[in-house]
């Protein structure tokens, strides 16, 4: 993530192309307060997550009270307010995976990357996360490696992949 | 726009329509199993041999079977390819001009998967593009809006939904058409319409299905709502975790907007309904209609007490109709065939189908949509085709973390409201998910407390407290640390907890421990036996 904007406090740089098009939507939005949500869902595809001066210039712009702004964010779990790794492997934990072994999976890949789920590895490469349900009940066990879904995952492929990850550090597969 | 427009895109359609047509399909479960790379190679190889005016090679949405996917089939013939890999594309057409070829995965559709099958909400999915409008309104879509705003008057509408005898598919299946008189009833100088998109119940993949199958069905659905209670507007909460769904729908709502089907002045009449999205951002409670509300409203999703209910004071204080993505893909059907159609099918109490996921322990995992009534066992085992590996069943799951595990002893249970009622389960929106005898159903009441644990929102203090302890309780249970009296306790838990709670999500979280503890009783007091005569555990 740059540094730049982490001294920005209200006014973004114009150097930084994802400042206006996070601006666009608010406009777009008419700066309505009933569009934080959309709003926060941009800056996040924007800058990956949202930190603090994110926060408080989304809150200064739609004229919200930034606890109101720090509150809506942190209530949703598809919101992050610390940045992810290089790679991300999503596991499924939704029903029909964990009938099928959800549970052993996400342990090996845990222990593969050494880090319990919801955290990344110190090195930043892989972000180990869960979801509550894919929707892709019908080829569980379901994981989500680099925004691709995966079905009939197994516990080698899994490992392997992360592995492959915290190895070629600077290599990246999309 | 002229007369009859429908008619004019639906005859260029079938003068366009090629005479054979290779389906295959590119909803997110075989989409995730290639077959986008499928569906280019069929193009390819249909050109290589010259096929390109006589084949047309279709993106559809979902076909069902989904555990052998990727499929494409073939019409006229009715051939069903299974695990097709792009490879396998030259046979497949090979196979068009009569050429045998072993190599491919030949399965069928005179299974007892398919044939016991009766489709409403999923006649064009698996069949239609569902990014072309157009072939929606060759399939008849939209003629039913354009009956509605034309000769119907709002309550002619409502009547016939009353009629039909059709109940929200979301799960607690309040009738449909009285909620829409209750909405209409209300006077207010706006109104609004509201698809509840956001199926959180894990193991549910319904509504991510019709949505990426067919989403110009719900938009029809909500257009017809919208015109019999009066609004104006309408917002389709979609889980942010279907992308592809977003993004369909996305196209739908652009194309029908230029179609004249959604925005002002609607087959040109008076009517003016315009639709737009809203994007879930992970919260389970938002299923929950008035925390979904709040959601909308750019707020945290925290439900509220009801009264008001949504119909009196909704969005912004606004009357507000919800109903769930299956019941508004239900409504054009209803309005096409008429209300004496629809109630002809299915129970006295239950009319209609019900779209299920079927996942879990069992051989054909995918989506079947049947009558109501339809018993447990012909759709576990006839259509199901069983627990694999020789294994036997021994529960099945409806309902999600709000539902309860049904016994094998009661697969006979047809499947309609009230007699799901009766087992200990709810209807719910239509997860159903097998288990065989190596599941451990304490385990199963844990992870579904563990869910609702994580996903109380903290409002109320029975739900954020209560389910806490009862996870708690339960892993005590689970490493045989507890005794006979932590049983009673965990009850007596369930039964607070039930009771307080101020929304759905915690009334309903004590139903999977209510439902294992009445049913497999002897699962909990195994671990418990185990203290018993074994201190070291």
């Amino acid at each position: 993530m740059s540094v730049e904007h982490q001294t920005a406090t209200t006014a973004p740089p114009k150097t930084d192309n994802r400042w206006k098009l996070l601006e666009a939507t608010m406009k777009r939005h008419q700066y309505q307060p009933d569009a934080l949500i959309e709003v926060l869902h941009t800056a996040q595809e924007l800058f990956g997550y949202l930190d603090r001066d994110l926060l408080t210039y989304t809150a200064h712009s739609l004229k919200l009270p930034p606890s109101r702004v720090y509150g809506v964010a942190t209530f949703y779990h598809f919101f992050s307010l610390a940045p992810k790794g290089k790679h991300t492997c999503v596991i499924c934990m939704g029903t029909a995976c964990y009938v099928k072994g959800a549970a052993r999976l996400l342990a090996a890949a845990e222990q593969a990357a050494g880090v319990k789920a919801g955290e990344t590895t110190p090195d930043g490469e892989v972000s180990l996360l869960t979801a509550r349900c894919l929707g892709a009940c019908g080829i569980a066990p379901a994981a989500v490696l680099d925004g691709a879904v995966a079905g009939h995952m197994t516990d080698d492929v899994l490992v392997q992949q992360v592995k492959g990850w915290m190895e070629h550090g600077a290599e990246s597969t999309h | 726009m002229a007369q009859n427009p429908l008619t004019e895109i639906a005859q260029q359609e079938h003068e366009e329509k090629k005479p054979r047509c290779l389906r295959c399909c590119v909803a997110a479960g075989c989409l995730s199993q290639g077959s986008d790379g499928v569906r280019k190679a069929l193009q390819e190889a249909v050109e290589a041999e010259g096929l390109a005016d006589e084949v047309e090679v279709r993106g559809v949405g979902c076909m069902g079977l989904c555990s052998r996917g990727p499929l494409v089939a073939s019409d006229p013939e009715g051939a069903l390819y299974e695990n097709v890999t792009p490879q396998d594309a030259p046979s497949i057409v090979a196979a068009l001009k009569g050429k045998e070829a072993p190599a491919l995965k030949k399965g069928s559709f005179q299974i007892p998967f398919f044939i016991k099958q009766l489709p409403i909400v999923l006649e064009n999915s698996g069949r239609i593009d569902p990014e072309r409008i157009e072939a929606y309104i060759a399939q008849e879509g939209y003629q039913a809006l354009q009956h509605v705003v034309r000769e119907l008057s709002p309550t002619e509408v409502i009547d016939e939904i009353i009629r039909s005898g059709l109940r929200g598919r979301g799960g607690a299946g309040y009738p449909t058409g009285l909620k829409w008189s209750l909405v209409a009833k209300t006077r207010a100088e706006r109104k609004f319409v509201v698809c509840n998109a956001d199926e959180g119940d894990p193991g549910a993949f319904m509504d991510r299905s019709v949505l990426e199958s067919d989403p110009h069905r719900v938009l029809e659905g909500m257009a017809i709502a919208a015109y019999a209670v009066g609004a104006t507007q309408g917002y389709i909460y979609v889980r942010g975790e279907y992308p592809l769904a977003i993004s369909r729908l996305q196209t739908a709502i652009r194309q029908a907007r230029k179609l004249g089907m959604l925005g002002s002045q609607i087959f040109d009449t008076g009517f003016d309904f315009k639709v737009d999205l809203r994007i879930g951002a992970g919260a389970f409670v938002c299923g929950e209609e008035t925390a979904l509300m709040a959601s909308i409203e750019g707020r945290r999703g925290t439900p509220r007490l009801r009264p008001p209910y949504p119909a009196e004071s909704g969005l912004w204080g606004f009357p507000t109709l919800i109903n769930n993505v299956e019941t508004f893909a239900n409504i054009p059907a209803i309005v096409r065939k008429g209300a004496d159609w629809f109630a002809s099918i299915g129970t006295e109490k239950s009319k209609g189908t019900k779209v299920f996921a079927l996942a879990g322990k069992i051989r054909n995992t995918g989506l079947i949509e049947v009558p109501m009534g339809t018993t447990l066992r012909e759709i576990v085992i006839e259509m199901g085709g069983g627990v694999p590996d020789g294994k036997q069943v021994k529960a099945v799951q409806t309902g999600g973390p709000s539902g309860g595990c049904i016994p094998a002893s009661a697969l006979d249970t047809p499947v309609d409201y009230e007699s799901l009622l009766k087992v200990g389960s709810i209807m719910g929106s239509g997860g159903m998910i097998v288990m065989d005898e190596d599941t451990n159903m304490v385990d199963v009441a844990r992870f579904f407390m563990e869910f609702c644990m994580d996903e109380s929102c903290g409002k109320c203090i029975p739900c954020r407290a209560g389910t806490v302890q009862m996870y708690r309780l339960l892993n005590r249970i689970r490493n045989g640390e507890a005794t006979e009296d932590d049983l009673h306790t965990l009850f007596e838990l369930c039964d607070m907890v039930k009771r307080a709670s101020l929304c759905g999500l915690g009334q309903s979280a004590p139903n999977p421990v209510l439902s294992t503890l009445r049913f497999f009783r002897d699962d909990y007091l195994a671990f418990i036996k185990v203290r018993a005569t074994d201190h070291g555990g």
